[in-house]
């Protein structure tokens, strides 16, 4: 794990940061996290929670919860921040996506009552990857900057699909039906936009 | 194990697991196949920076005042360190797979629905259901097909459906267009993962004699 104050620190970062924009190394959101991670920093939290607490209620907003519960469940996703920023690892996804699966699980146990089954990295039964893709070896940080540029130029029609990819529980059909437009123009539209967004990334296959 | 899977599920598939929005029989099923394959797991990854990008990119909603103040309040001293976790016996599975089964493959109530063929139930979320099934050394399905859709995981062994050979961590998807008739591995069977939302409807006269038993 690679250690806070590799980009300079985080003191100072303003409100307009974007996590990722860093390109090299940890990002302002990276940095905060860690000094959560390694010192229990409450005001390094303070300013995580003011950004992202936010918009993980817009999310569970969008997602059909009521203001309280939204305000309820952003609180307990911040509150998660805080207890699993120990394994909060900077190689492997950057802090915006590592607090948008915090809050996607939170969504399933809470709002889904369900399991969210994942692979264990220890498995003996993971099967490696022989010749690891392009952005594979990419820094996560510098990846998670990559998608964002890649999404901030998607097509309108694409961008929409994948917008609500992430705030529909069947999302094909619902999609289909809340934009009038045939199931098969929204599968063959998440594909066209993942694969832009591969090609950002350089990993043309 | 170390051959990586060859058939995999269809993006869009792979982007709802992503995004958290799959019943958790499939989600079951594509987390079993992630073990298999590095591809996939490469995709969501970058699919969950998408989340990551989308959820930057939400407007903020306002928080009550107190918000950060209660939060803080509720905090504990400093975050733990993450527990060691200890792998249980793996049984030959995958770990999102075993996590359902934790008594192991063999102690399942394995229900015989057909000359050499076994199975047991899962999880069933939102009328999705995963099932296991094992199926002996070169027996052949009856031919069937599908009300709704079928997705199959192999596990271990294999089976060949016409042209198409599947091995272990490969996914096959059947819809109601599909008629097949798979047959398992001559040597070593096969054991699956199969996720349905509809029952199979058996075409062949031998399959219709056998659909009122099979509830597959």
């Amino acid at each position: 794990m690679r250690r806070a104050g590799a980009k300079g620190g985080w003191i100072g970062v303003s409100t307009t940061v974007t996590s990722g924009e860093a390109g090299q190394g940890n990002g302002p959101w990276e940095d905060l996290l860690i000094a959560v991670a390694e010192n229990g920093d409450r005001e390094a939290f303070s300013r995580l929670f003011r950004h992202f607490a936010p918009r993980i209620k817009t999310f569970m907003m969008r997602l059909g919860v009521s203001d309280a519960g939204a305000e309820e469940l952003a609180q307990e996703a911040m509150m998660a921040v805080w207890r699993k920023a120990p394994s909060f690892d900077p190689a492997r996804a950057g802090a915006g996506t590592w607090i948008f699966t915090i809050a996607r699980n939170l969504r399933i146990d809470l709002l889904r009552r369900e399991k969210r089954p994942e692979i264990d990295p220890n498995d003996p039964m993971l099967v490696r990857d022989p010749e690891p893709a392009v952005d594979d070896a990419m820094d996560a940080v510098q990846r998670e900057a990559g998608v964002r540029r890649a999404l901030a130029e998607l097509p309108p029609e694409q961008a929409e699909v994948v917008s609500l990819s992430f705030y529909e529980d069947t999302p094909h059909a619902e999609i289909a039906a809340r934009l009038m437009i045939p199931l098969g123009t929204v599968k063959s539209r998440l594909r066209l936009a993942m694969k832009r967004i591969r090609a950002q990334l350089g990993d043309l296959t | 194990m170390s051959t990586a899977a060859s058939y995999h599920p269809p993006e869009e598939l792979l982007l709802a697991y992503a995004a958290g929005s799959l019943d958790e029989a499939t989600a079951l099923l594509l987390a079993t196949h992630l073990t298999f394959c590095p591809h996939c797991r490469a995709e969501v990854a970058r699919m969950e920076a998408v989340g990551g990008g989308v959820l930057a990119e939400l407007p903020p909603a306002q928080m009550g005042a107190g918000a950060l103040a209660a939060t803080l309040d509720r905090l504990g001293e400093r975050p733990a360190k993450p527990a060691v976790r200890t792998l249980s016996p793996s049984f030959g599975l995958p770990a999102p797979l075993r996590a359902y089964i934790p008594e192991g493959e063999e102690n399942l109530a394995w229900r015989r629905v057909g000359r050499g063929i076994e199975q047991v139930m899962i999880v069933t979320s939102r009328n999705v259901r995963a099932r296991l099934q094992r199926v002996a050394p070169g027996v052949v399905m009856p031919t069937h097909t599908h009300e709704g859709n079928e997705m199959t995981l192999v596990l271990r062994g294999g089976y060949v459906d016409g042209t198409l050979d599947y091995g272990p961590g490969d996914v096959a998807i059947a819809d109601n267009d599909i008629t097949h008739t798979p047959a398992a591995d001559p040597i070593e069977g096969c054991l699956c993962l199969a996720v349905t939302d509809a029952p199979l409807r058996l075409t062949s006269f031998f399959g219709r004699m056998l659909n009122p038993f099979l509830d597959l």
